[in-house]
């Protein structure tokens, strides 16, 4: 009985994990319209998805609240951009697209993402 | 007027009022534009013109109000303190975690037990010894966790904190209730030293890996550690020092021998000897006099010579190398896709195998199953190691981009890095590249009835007004020789061909071949003499007057001393090396030879050395093109890896993946080699961070248990996942080493 038990309460986690980490939906982009965005380091980039215009010059202020050291670099690989997070630290990054299209960073180690969409 | 804007850290505020104060103190500086104070960042942005202000006065201003303007830049070593800090607190986790563990590992593992005092056989001891590892030294992983999962993402930190909760809160039910545990018929043993070992070598590997990781941004360091502290200006008649930030554009600074040059500027006065080798990797001391430029960081070696700034701060050449390779070291090679791909599956997939490894284990197990799978999932937890996958590519990007840097060799990005290592074709630029770029005149030959004197006296007064490297060589010689130029009208430079103008009232053409036969003058009776000239490697210029060939001009190139090394070093690798050129034939198969060049494409008009490199490509080659011209920019921009001489202008290193600022024709294949070497290091961690994976995620669900009786304990799972990220940080640094 305990073993039947145990393989469906594993059947459901699976199928949990696979919902939960898998089959999340991207969030809404937030549309900034100002020269300049906070974004929060906590467990991810929040918000996550941000939406600015092509070839506007915008600062993301990375604020970094989270101790993992996964987190403590943020790399824009299409803006060849790699900085360093200090620990509740508001660090500016300067980007100014040049085309449009969805770019996405990651931590230093690429475990968490952020998408930056130019239009 | 020269406006600037430039941000200062402005301390000593605490609400919306100081910024106001502070706002005001900076506008009623004179010569202050715009000044805008953010409380948040503690900064002030000042727009100000630089000929009615200074930074110091800025600082004065605001020092009056009782807030402090900091000119000098402190981010970097502020930086540097606080990481080491953090490396501190690590540690003592570190010493603590383990520390505590050992005594818990000694108090129950089944060979220590025995010799173990019997205080530590008691569970609710070990249970007071685990609490402050799990919930102090391991807070780090929670803290990374709940907001992970609250965002629906995981990464190495959940596995970690998964884990070991799962060991601590089992050890502990077993600790509170063992008679419950034994009523189900499991031994009550807890497993304190798993959860307690296991955090302590996850945060030691932490520990080496940030030190490893400190390593890899040396380039960057040693780049900053150059530039000068402070600058000796000439300020109303007197000498000052003053700290570097605060020299401005048209400021004259005087340099001693043995001192450092702060920032650049060309000579006004005095001459010396200066050592380039911090920046340009260049070995000799390079003679600099009136009017030659020198290059901030650099070295005075032997005289005194006063010098005007032209460029400062962020304008100058070093800032521009540390802010390129801070670039590069920030993008992405195509390589790291696939690790990318992978690494956002990676946790997920991770815990549904851990889920899977307790159901496999519980299921088919027949003793202790309950046990066997709590262990067994555990050790799958602890042992994915998702780091190493994301740091194999980096860290090898960020020490090979430095090296390079080092040595004169400056990458763009990663990707250009990454294509060089496939490179088989090198196609050099002939004039300034593989030659000095300065001619000289060799022979002049009358073919009418002007004497060489007129003949050279014409051309150079056609050519005066011409920016052509041949040019300078002809106008150089009527110098040398002191003639009198005379005027030209109706001057017109035909591209590739050369020009044309009216001196004296008499219309006169001078250029190659290709220029007297667009205007159809006949130069078929010197053919014989043009011929050899061509056959000794000299280019030969033609002058006519009214209609008629009057007279040639030889003019030679000489061959960089490096490039015949420098060629038969590619060729050594495997490399085909080509030539091109505008040169005739013959000129250009001479100079080739004289390198040891089969390959020559000549008479290359500017436009066409594009469509050149792009008929190499279609025959399957990947093509390095090497220029230094502005007209050199379009095929630097074709080819596969465009690298720029930094002799060159600003418009060929703009359209260049690599600029070899060392100006030595021995980088080419020392990039190549950097390239390589680069590649092989991150196919390596990569193999090592997939087979890691690969191979113990399986060992540690148990695979190998039916055919050997093997598990994975955790503890060991907690030492090879700490050893996979340092052995791939350590890997790359090894680039360090390479030899070039």
């Amino acid at each position: 009985m305990d073993k039947i038990i145990v393989a469906i309460a594993s059947i459901s986690g699976i199928l949990f994990v696979y919902w939960f980490f898998l089959m999340k939906k991207e969030e809404d982009a937030v549309v900034v319209n100002t020269s300049s965005i906070d974004i929060t380091v906590e467990g991810g980039y929040f918000p996550n998805v941000i939406s600015i215009p092509k070839g506007k010059k915008t600062t993301l202020n990375f604020i970094r609240k989270d101790p993992s050291s996964c987190l403590e670099e943020v790399v824009l690989g299409d803006f060849r951009i790699r900085k360093n997070l200090p620990l509740n630290k508001k660090v500016a990054v300067v980007v100014t697209p040049e085309k449009t299209g969805e770019f996405d960073y990651a931590c230093g180690m690429n475990m968490f993402h952020g998408k930056i969409i130019v239009t | 007027m020269a406006t600037t804007k430039k941000t200062f850290l402005l301390k000593g505020m605490h609400c919306a009022s100081c910024v106001r104060v502070t706002e005001r103190a900076l506008k009623k500086v004179p010569g202050v534009t715009e000044a805008v104070v953010n409380l948040a960042t503690e900064k002030a942005t000042v727009s100000y013109n630089t000929d009615s202000c200074t930074p110091q006065q800025l600082a004065d201003s605001i020092a009056k109000t009782g807030y402090t303007l900091e000119l000098e830049e402190k981010s970097d070593t502020t930086q540097a303190t606080e990481k080491k800090q953090e490396l501190q607190i690590l540690k003592n986790k570190v010493m603590v975690s383990l520390g505590l563990g050992s005594l818990i590992l000694w108090g129950s593992f089944p060979g220590l037990i025995k010799i173990s005092p019997p205080i530590l056989h008691n569970s609710w001891i070990l249970l007071l010894l685990a609490t402050p590892v799990q919930f102090w030294a391991g807070l780090d992983f929670y803290r990374a966790t709940i907001p992970a999962l609250k965002h629906r993402t995981a990464n190495m930190d959940t596995l970690v904190a998964l884990g070991t909760t799962v060991a601590y809160f089992y050890s502990a039910f077993v600790t509170i209730f063992p008679q419950v545990v034994m009523r189900i018929g499991l031994d009550p043993m807890p497993y304190f030293d798993v959860a307690t070992i296991v955090i302590g070598l996850i945060l030691l590997g932490r520990y080496f890996e940030a030190k490893a990781k400190l390593g890899t941004s040396d380039a960057i360091k040693k780049l900053l550690g150059l530039q000068a502290k402070t600058a000796r200006v000439i300020r109303n008649g007197k000498d000052i020092d003053i700290p570097i930030n605060q020299v401005e554009v048209g400021d004259i600074i005087r340099v001693r021998p043995g001192e450092k040059i702060p920032v650049d500027g060309i000579i006004l006065d005095g001459e010396s000897s200066i050592d380039e080798s911090m920046i340009t990797g260049e070995s000799m001391p390079v003679d600099k006099v009136q009017g030659d430029t020198v290059v901030g960081a650099t070295m005075n070696k032997s005289g005194t010579f006063t010098y005007k700034a032209i460029k400062v701060g962020s304008a100058t050449m070093l800032a521009q190398i540390i802010q390129l390779v801070q670039e590069a070291q920030g993008s992405k090679a195509p390589i790291q896709r696939i690790a990318d791909l992978i690494s956002s599956y990676f946790v997920p997939v991770v815990i549904m195998l851990a889920i899977v490894t307790f159901a496999v284990w519980y299921i088919f197990g027949v003793h202790q199953a309950f046990v066997f799978a709590l262990l067994n999932t555990v050790a799958v937890l602890i042992i994915a190691c998702p780091c190493a996958m994301g740091l194999a590519t980096p860290t090898a990007i960020m020490v090979g981009t430095g090296k390079g840097a080092e040595h004169g060799i400056l990458i763009k990005d990663a990707e250009s890095l990454e294509i060089a290592n496939k490179i088989n074709t090198v196609v050099f630029d002939k004039t300034g590249t593989l030659t000095n770029g300065k001619p000289e005149v060799t022979d002049i030959i009358a073919t009418g009835k002007l004497r060489k004197e007129g003949i050279l006296q014409l051309a150079a007064s056609l050519e005066k007004g011409s920016e052509h490297s041949l040019a300078d060589a002809i106008v150089k010689e009527a110098e040398k020789r002191k003639m009198k130029l005379g005027s030209v009208v109706k001057f017109h430079a035909v591209a590739g061909h050369g020009i044309e103008g009216v001196v004296e009232e008499k219309q006169l053409y001078f250029g190659n071949r290709k220029l007297l036969e667009r205007e159809r003058i006949s130069i078929t009776a010197f053919n014989t003499q043009i011929a050899q000239l061509e056959h000794e490697g000299k280019t030969v210029m033609m002058l006519a007057q009214e209609g008629k060939l009057v007279g040639l001009i030889a003019v030679a190139d000489t061959v960089k001393e490096s490039a015949k090394n420098a060629v038969q070093k590619l060729q050594n690798m495997g490399i085909e090396v080509a030539m091109i050129t505008g040169d005739n034939h013959r000129t250009a198969d001479a100079i080739a030879r004289k390198i040891g060049i089969t390959r020559v494409l000549a008479e290359v008009l500017p436009d066409q050395k594009e469509a050149e490199v792009r008929k190499i490509q279609k025959e399957g080659k990947k093509v390095a093109m090497i220029g230094d011209g502005i007209n050199d920019a379009p095929a630097l921009a074709a080819a596969d890896v465009g690298i720029a001489m930094g002799t060159g202008t600003d418009v060929a290193i703009e359209a260049a993946d690599i600029t070899l600022i060392n100006k030595d024709l021995h980088s080419v294949a020392d990039a190549v080699i950097l390239s390589k070497r680069t590649m092989r290091t991150i196919k390596t961690n990569l193999v090592w961070a997939f087979g890691y994976n690969i191979v113990l995620i399986p060992v540690a669900m148990g695979v190998l248990y039916p055919f050997f009786h093997v598990l994975l304990n955790p503890i060991f799972a907690s030492a090879a996942m700490a050893m996979s990220s340092i052995s791939v940080v350590s890997n790359s640094l090894l680039l360090k080493k390479v030899k070039l």
